[in-house]
């Protein structure tokens, strides 16, 4: 109970985060492509609650010495090549990440499309405290069949 | 979550009252730590007292009859060279623990103590170290290597051992997998024929007690099909092997036509299992329904949540609610406790995560009474709280997680918390 109260809380916080960040933006500089960003991570919550809450869990914190968090990570924030190859061909390797441990298995997500991986990305990139470009179809596009 | 971990550690060393520091001369430092009031909440005249903190993931425990605890903590060897795995501490009897020594190169789950021997356990090895006629360990440079070469692939590698009274040491090698799909955890993705990996994990294996350097050939596939075993028990009443499996994960995720997403979170079962050689549980083939009280077969192998399967597989002794990591199994043999406790099964459970969306749960220390070598009536939530409120419950985000249980010489019992290292005591007075 408490929990979807709290999820609904988040969501509504995220979208008038978004809704006020978008609007400021609009405000700025009329061209940016700010409302997109924000279709983009709304598109990319409901993939995200689909396919990653269960591991990653609702605030990206992820599971201790288990599934790695989504917050502040070198892994998010970073290099944008490395993220979506790890959607795509999924990982399962021992990683250090801030000075802990994680070790399961993810699984390839390659049944998303190109779209659904831009926004979801582009979602965790946005979300849990993170702010970072969006990740573009195009993006994901070069990248799908490449080890 | 570092930063936060070396607040609250900052936090806890500063304002820990009665926290005695002090060198002996000569000898390494040795810390006294006086037992500080628990907020656990328990039943009517049961108390619980933090004996010591801050060290580190501590899994399972071990008690000689001294007084002295041998846990045994997980590390990550690449970034700390120099952890020691195994703490000793001397419960003072008089409401102080002296931390007294940490040895053992290696990290991981396992510690059991048996016939003068201390035994230890890495996540591909098991150990053991010569035990004085005070249940010390004579030379902690020198362990003797009984088990070697277990598999250990990412998923479900800690290794759970335990001896019975034969000479016999059981090692649990978990399956490096969740359901023995053909691509782990993968949407839709479908189980692999006559699962390879029962050949090497997925059960529990017996080794000999004082064989040196035994492999896979050297053992005996004494159980099957359990997917994951960490909190396993020898039940001293019965002469008989008790597991407690974590079940499989992910219903909803792999197959979200059959599964709804709150029924993935309260299924399957976390089964206690009453072990004879030979036995197989199932996996991956089945999993334990607690709803429908049936062995179901598993979606990844024709079945739809309703067909059940597995005929040759045993049924569980107990069967709880999915998700909620048995890590800790006890068969309390003490007299300290109300005479109901006898011969009955603390069980401590970790916490789940595979929840999310829905609330979490667990993060407490469940009795299950037995009487005359069965399960007896329902089980019970035994000490909870563990996890600071029922926030931290719901979000998963608990501030101490219950793992390993030993049974002191008192008979009160000693629960390890592996998220930040505190090692509770919890004694009944009249």
């Amino acid at each position: 109970m408490t929990v979807y109260f709290r999820s609904l809380l988040l969501m509504a916080f995220c979208f008038l985060t978004i809704n006020s960040y978008a609007q400021k933006h609009k405000k700025i500089a009329a061209k940016k492509p700010a409302a997109s960003l924000s279709a983009s991570v709304a598109a990319g919550q409901k993939v995200y609650m689909q396919y990653c809450v269960s591991c990653h869990q609702v605030d990206g914190g992820g599971v201790q010495h288990m599934n790695p968090p989504l917050i502040k990570t070198t892994y998010v924030l970073g290099d944008k090549s490395k993220i979506i190859k790890i959607v795509l061909h999924g990982f399962s390797e021992d990683v250090d990440i801030n000075g802990d441990s994680y070790s399961n298995t993810m699984p390839s997500f390659d049944m998303l499309k190109d779209q659904e991986i831009a926004d979801v990305l582009t979602y965790v990139r946005n979300s849990f405290t993170n702010k970072a470009s969006a990740v573009k179809v195009s993006e994901v596009t070069a990248l799908r069949g490449k080890k | 979550m570092k930063n936060k971990f070396l607040i609250t550690s900052l936090l806890s060393t500063v304002a820990v009252v009665g926290l005695l520091s002090f060198t002996t001369p000569g000898k390494k430092h040795i810390t006294t730590h006086a037992a500080t009031p628990a907020s656990l909440k328990l039943p009517a005249g049961f108390k619980a007292d933090v004996i010591a903190e801050n060290l580190g993931t501590t899994r399972h425990i071990a008690t000689t009859p001294q007084g002295d605890i041998y846990v045994k903590s997980n590390f990550n060897a690449r970034r700390n060279k120099d952890a020691k795995g195994i703490t000793v501490l001397h419960d003072n009897g008089d409401g102080t623990t002296t931390v007294k020594s940490k040895f053992g190169d290696f990290s991981g789950t396992g510690v059991y103590i048996k016939s003068g021997y201390l035994y230890a356990s890495s996540d591909e090895e098991v150990f053991r170290y010569k035990l004085n006629d005070k249940n010390e360990v004579i030379d902690p440079t020198k362990p003797e290597r009984i088990v070697t070469g277990l598999i250990s692939r990412h998923e479900h590698e800690a290794k759970a051992i335990l001896l019975d009274n034969a000479g016999n040491l059981y090692v649990n090698i978990g399956a490096y997998s969740n359901s023995c799909q053909e691509k782990d955890r993968q949407k839709g993705s479908m189980g692999q024929k006559g699962c390879p990996i029962l050949d090497s994990a997925a059960g529990i294996w017996q080794f000999k007690a004082d064989k040196p350097d035994q492999h896979y050939k050297d053992g005996v596939r004494y159980a099957t099909g359990l997917r994951n075993v960490v909190g396993m028990d020898w039940n001293t009443e019965l002469n008989q092997l008790f597991v407690m499996q974590h079940g499989r994960d992910q219903l909803h995720d792999i197959f979200p036509d059959m599964f709804t997403v709150q029924q993935s979170a309260l299924l399957p079962a976390e089964c206690l299992y009453a072990i004879k050689k030979g036995d197989n549980a199932g996996w991956p083939y089945i999993y334990y329904d607690q709803q429908q009280h049936k062995k179901i077969l598993a979606p990844e192998y024709g079945g739809d949540g309703k067909k059940t399967g597995g005929e040759n597989a045993i049924d569980p002794a107990v069967a709880f609610p999915g998700h909620l990591a048995p890590n800790g199994l006890l068969f309390y043999t003490g007299n300290q406790f109300p005479a109901k406790y006898k011969n009955g099964a603390f069980i401590a459970f970790h916490g789940s995560w595979n929840r999310a969306p829905e609330p979490q749960a667990g993060y407490f220390v469940v009795f299950q009474p037995f009487k005359d070598g069965k399960p007896f009536g329902d089980w019970e939530v035994f000490a909870d709280n563990f996890a600071g409120s029922p926030e931290n419950v719901a979000s998963g985000h608990a501030e101490h997680r219950p793992c390993g249980l030993a049974q002191a010489a008192d008979g009160s019992i000693y629960v390890t918390d592996d998220s930040k290292g505190f090692i509770y005591k919890i004694t009944y007075k009249k």
